[in-house]
């Protein structure tokens, strides 16, 4: 019962958010400088097409009027339509989207374990040339951009050694292992900084737990050193993490924009580039709107998830 | 007893600075500062370090591999790396500086405002939970791409990104202190508003801010990087570190000191601004202090 | 008395800090015998606490030395017992429960969880066994519903039933030995007593020794026929209790018995020792007493006093006391 109250309350919480979402959203496109329909006609444009573009864009109404619109049509499920494709903006993201959730997802079941192993090793092995090591290399994983690495592993695995495919996609349906292997490269290329991030983070969490009366109380119970890790300390180290995992992923979301450019995927990210690119806004905006919708539903889940982990929250 | 006092007067002044000295016997911090140093000086005397021009092209000397003229080699317009990395520096560590300031004074202003006026709590907290919706990157993207691609709307965009967390830590600070007792004492007393900000919320946030600040640093170079490398940043000639690795990638093969270089000059930027941010917090944030 | 159940001699412990090695604890003895209530009294600071961690050897190996001493158990030293054969005497053999019931309990286990672990690390129960187990135990530990308090997670749970189920965890393998600090400072007063009067019950039925903490004395004369007062990691004074209540040999024993309130009365002010317990990086010369005592003379300043026996059973660190009592 508790649960679900709780969940009905976080999906409260969550609507005024989706709403702010959606007005920045629009008024993003308003921040273009000057007339946004002359921008998107290019400057070539005779004022025959911009007013075109205008009426088309339904910028020629004021704001308060082209902001209902807007979340009216939202409401109804109507992203907005491409102006360079003429395609709808939706149904582009669903062509699209499993690519992007493909390699987030992937880097995702990549970043969790190791993270965590890593970061709970270090700790476990606290100021010992592991844990130097552990840190040493996490820091670098924040540190370095994740677009160059990806270029130098892509120059290593797949031309130098030719192990891996250097770029392209492959959907789910033409088997689990084509799949995986089309994105294994990226998505560890990916997931790096957020494993170095996710070490450094589980390392002082159970740091933080070690220090606690219980795990003393399990140890003077004679329980081994490894398992009051893995059974004392580890589920109270996962209440922080669980909490970071919903900027994890949408932290990999966002970093999934710049690695599917390197590797050629044909995901969001690169969508929402080449709409930039193109200026094709209906297509910018929609975009960014159906990701921020998406992070929203994922810590959503994640706070499920949290609620599963500590019993406190659970029972309250 | 004259020399014991002019000892004791010699020695004071040391005494004053306890964070400092702290700071300066910190390992990472001492290892982050000498990269943040060194890598701002060859910024800011990047004309007397190398006498090339970083945008001339010279047809005759394309693609030339490291060498003793050439530190990191020549690019695919005959320019030096090297050079085009010292002033990419100049880049980085302005957007880095700029978006760090920006987003520093307005999340604190936001975050501030949050906690002491707490019926504009909501409204401001909600505004920045829709930004947070926005991964960074992407946020900064949209925002990026639509003020148009300049440095100026580069560091627009990549504050308003990082604002959102700014201002949580700073308001989360606010509130532990607006319950002390002392500021109770203060309000009783008939502070004003503005006054208890300054003395006793203000003072209070610098440390954790401070460490988000560097931290910020060093996430605004790595976004200006990616966005450079997606076609959103400084538009090219401008050496920015992003562009010459995006010039430069399609060579990568065959020429792969024009990429490779100012990745590392990327790397060791982040490295020695989350250093900096590791020494900060272990000593300024004592609820974060895991060890010392 | 027959050979002792526990027999700690010498024993010297010490930490690593950024200031070189610290010494928390300096040549502490004792003997307990078997079914036999030792009490250890003090202040905080004053060493009670790492010698009983000492005893389970459960200091951090790697800022912990502990250059003498010699903690024999069942024939064994403890302090050179290899790692796999001492996890088998804590909370088989020797069971500990401490302060704080609210961080002891780990917050996302249940109780049964807990209790269990224990009976199925030591006896070899299976889950389900074990679960039965943990609910007779909580019976034990006189607490209500116990087939429906098992499954509760801690933070469910008053302070006095967690401190009942830590109890539970501590004799659920019958240890023959409990050793438990300060299990009441955390606790209300009235349930202080209750929880005390479970101790002395639970001693009774299942043959225990115990060696109880506590900085209060009356807590100790309460419970223990043997009393230690430890002053800054050393032994002070040494006595039955009733010999030491009757004539304390120690002033900083008589400070502490001043500081018990008196039952029956209005308490109006109460007495309590002046200063606090030395830092224990600082060194001080002669008596560590001596900065706080009343009765401190040259010789004590100068000199560190040894524990010598000042009557039957009775050891003292104070020779000014001793020359009063038996002049020389």
């Amino acid at each position: 019962m508790r649960v679900l109250r709780r969940l009905l309350l976080r999906l409260g919480q969550a609507v005024p958010v989706i709403l702010v979402v959606a007005v920045l959203a629009f008024f993003l496109m308003h921040l273009l400088p000057g007339d946004p329909a002359a921008v998107i006609a290019g400057p070539e444009a005779g004022a025959e097409a911009v007013e075109r573009i205008r009426r088309q864009l339904g910028l020629d109404r004021s704001i308060p009027e082209q902001l209902m619109v807007w979340l009216w049509h939202l409401a109804q499920g109507d992203f907005g339509t491409s102006i360079i494709h003429n395609q709808s903006v939706l149904v582009a993201l669903a062509d699209r989207m499993p690519v992007t959730v493909s390699l987030t997802l992937v880097a995702f079941a990549m970043t969790i374990p190791i993270g965590i192993v890593l970061g709970v090793a270090a700790a476990k092995f606290r100021n010992t040339w592991v844990d130097a090591a552990v840190m040493f290399l996490a820091l670098v994983g924040v540190s370095v951009p994740g677009f160059w690495i990806a270029i130098l592993s892509v120059i290593l695995f797949s031309v130098t050694l030719g192990w891996l495919p250097a770029s392209g996609y492959v959907p789910l349906s033409d088997g689990i292992w084509p799949w995986l292997r089309a994105l294994i490269q990226p998505a560890a290329m990916l997931a790096l900084f957020q494993i170095g991030f996710l070490a450094r983070m589980a390392r002082s969490a159970t740091l933080d737990v070690l220090d606690q009366d219980y795990i003393r109380t399990a140890r003077a119970k004679g329980v081994s050193e490894w398992r009051t890790i893995a059974k004392h300390a580890f589920r109270n180290t996962l209440i922080p993490v669980v909490t970071a995992t919903g900027i994890i992923l949408s932290l990999l979301m966002g970093g999934s924009v710049v690695i599917e450019q390197v590797f050629a995927l044909p995901g969001v990210g690169r969508l929402i580039v080449q709409a930039i690119l193109t200026r094709d806004y209906p297509m910018v905006q929609g975009t960014l709107l159906a990701l921020a919708f998406l992070f929203v539903a994922i810590n959503l889940f994640v706070d499920i998830i949290y609620t599963w982990v500590d019993p406190r929250v659970r029972y309250g | 007893m004259a020399d014991a006092t002019t000892a004791g007067e010699l020695l004071a002044p040391r005494r004053r600075f306890p964070v400092l000295r702290r700071l300066a016997r910190h390992r990472s911090f001492r290892i982050g500062f000498v990269i943040v140093v060194v890598l701002t000086l060859a910024a800011i005397f990047a004309p007397l370090i190398s006498s090339f021009d970083p945008t001339s092209m010279r047809a005759r000397i394309r693609f030339r591999p490291p060498q003793a003229a050439y530190w990191f080699g020549t690019d695919n317009f005959g320019r030096d790396v090297f050079t085009r990395c010292l002033y990419g520096a100049r880049l980085s560590l302005t957007i880095g500086l700029g978006v760090a300031v920006l987003s520093g004074l307005v999340g604190t202003a936001a975050g501030i405002i949050s906690a002491q006026f707490r019926q504009l709590d909501a409204m401001i907290m909600r505004l920045m939970d829709g930004l947070m919706a926005f991964p960074a990157i992407i946020l900064a993207i949209g925002l990026a791409a639509a003020m148009g691609p300049n440095i100026g709307s580069l560091i627009v965009a990549l504050s308003v990104a990082y604002i959102p967390r700014t201002a949580r830590i700073v308001r989360a600070s606010a509130l532990v202190v607006r319950e002390l007792e002392f500021v109770d004492a203060a309000r009783v007393s008939g502070a004003s508003s503005l006054r208890i900000i300054w003395k006793h919320l203000l003072p209070n946030c610098m440390g954790p801010l401070l460490v988000q600040l560097t931290f910020v640093f060093a996430y605004a170079i790595l976004a200006e990087a990616a966005l450079s490398f997606l076609g959103i940043g400084p538009p090219p000639p401008a050496p920015s570190w992003g562009n010459i690795i995006a010039e430069g990638r399609d060579q990568a093969v065959d020429s792969w000191w024009i990429m490779f270089f100012p990745g590392l000059a990327i790397s060791l930027a982040t490295l020695g601004m989350n250093l900096l941010g590791d020494g900060l917090r272990d000593v300024l944030d004592p609820r974060l202090k895991v060890e010392t | 008395m027959s050979a002792p159940l526990l027999s700690v001699r010498d024993l010297t412990v010490q930490f690593r800090t950024d200031a070189g090695w610290l010494t928390a604890v300096e040549q502490v003895g004792f003997e307990l015998g078997a079914q036999e209530t030792l009490g250890i009294v003090g202040e905080s600071g004053s060493g009670k606490s790492v010698t009983a961690l000492s005893i389970l050897g459960l200091h951090a190996a790697s800022t912990t030395r502990i250059p003498t001493g010699a903690i024999a158990y069942a024939g064994q030293d403890l302090l050179k017992l290899p790692d796999r054969a001492m996890r088998r005497i804590r909370g088989g053999e020797i069971a500990m429960i401490f302060q704080d019931p609210m961080s002891s309990l780990n917050p996302v286990l249940t109780v049964a969880d807990q209790i269990s672990e224990t009976l199925m690390l030591h006896q070899g129960l299976d889950r389900k066994t074990a679960r039965n187990r943990a609910i007779g135990l909580l019976d034990m530990v006189r607490i209500a519903d116990a087939a429906h308090r098992v499954d509760a997670y801690p933070h469910q749970l008053s302070g006095g039933m967690r401190q009942r189920v830590m109890i539970a965890i501590a004799i659920a393998c019958r240890p023959k030995l409990l050793i438990a600090d300060e299990p009441t400072t955390a606790l209300d007063v009235t349930i202080q007593a209750q929880i005390l009067d479970l101790l002395r019950e639970l001693q009774t039925e299942l043959g225990m020794s115990v060696i109880l903490i506590s900085h209060d004395l009356g807590v100790i004369a309460e419970f223990a026929r043997r009393v230690l007062v430890m002053y800054a990691g050393r032994v002070v004074e040494a006595a039955p209790s009733r010999a030491l209540f009757r004539q304390p040999m120690h002033p900083y024993t008589s400070g502490l018995l001043a500081a018990i309130p008196p039952l029956n009365h209005d308490v109006t002010r109460l007495s309590t020792i002046p200063g606090s317990i030395p830092d224990p990086g600082r060194r001080i010369p002669g008596c560590r007493f001596s900065p706080r005592c009343t009765e401190a003379q040259t010789e004590c300043r100068e000199q560190a006093p040894d524990l010598v026996s000042v009557g039957d059973d009775h050891f003292a660190r104070c020779p000014p006391r001793l020359h009063r009592m038996r002049p020389v």
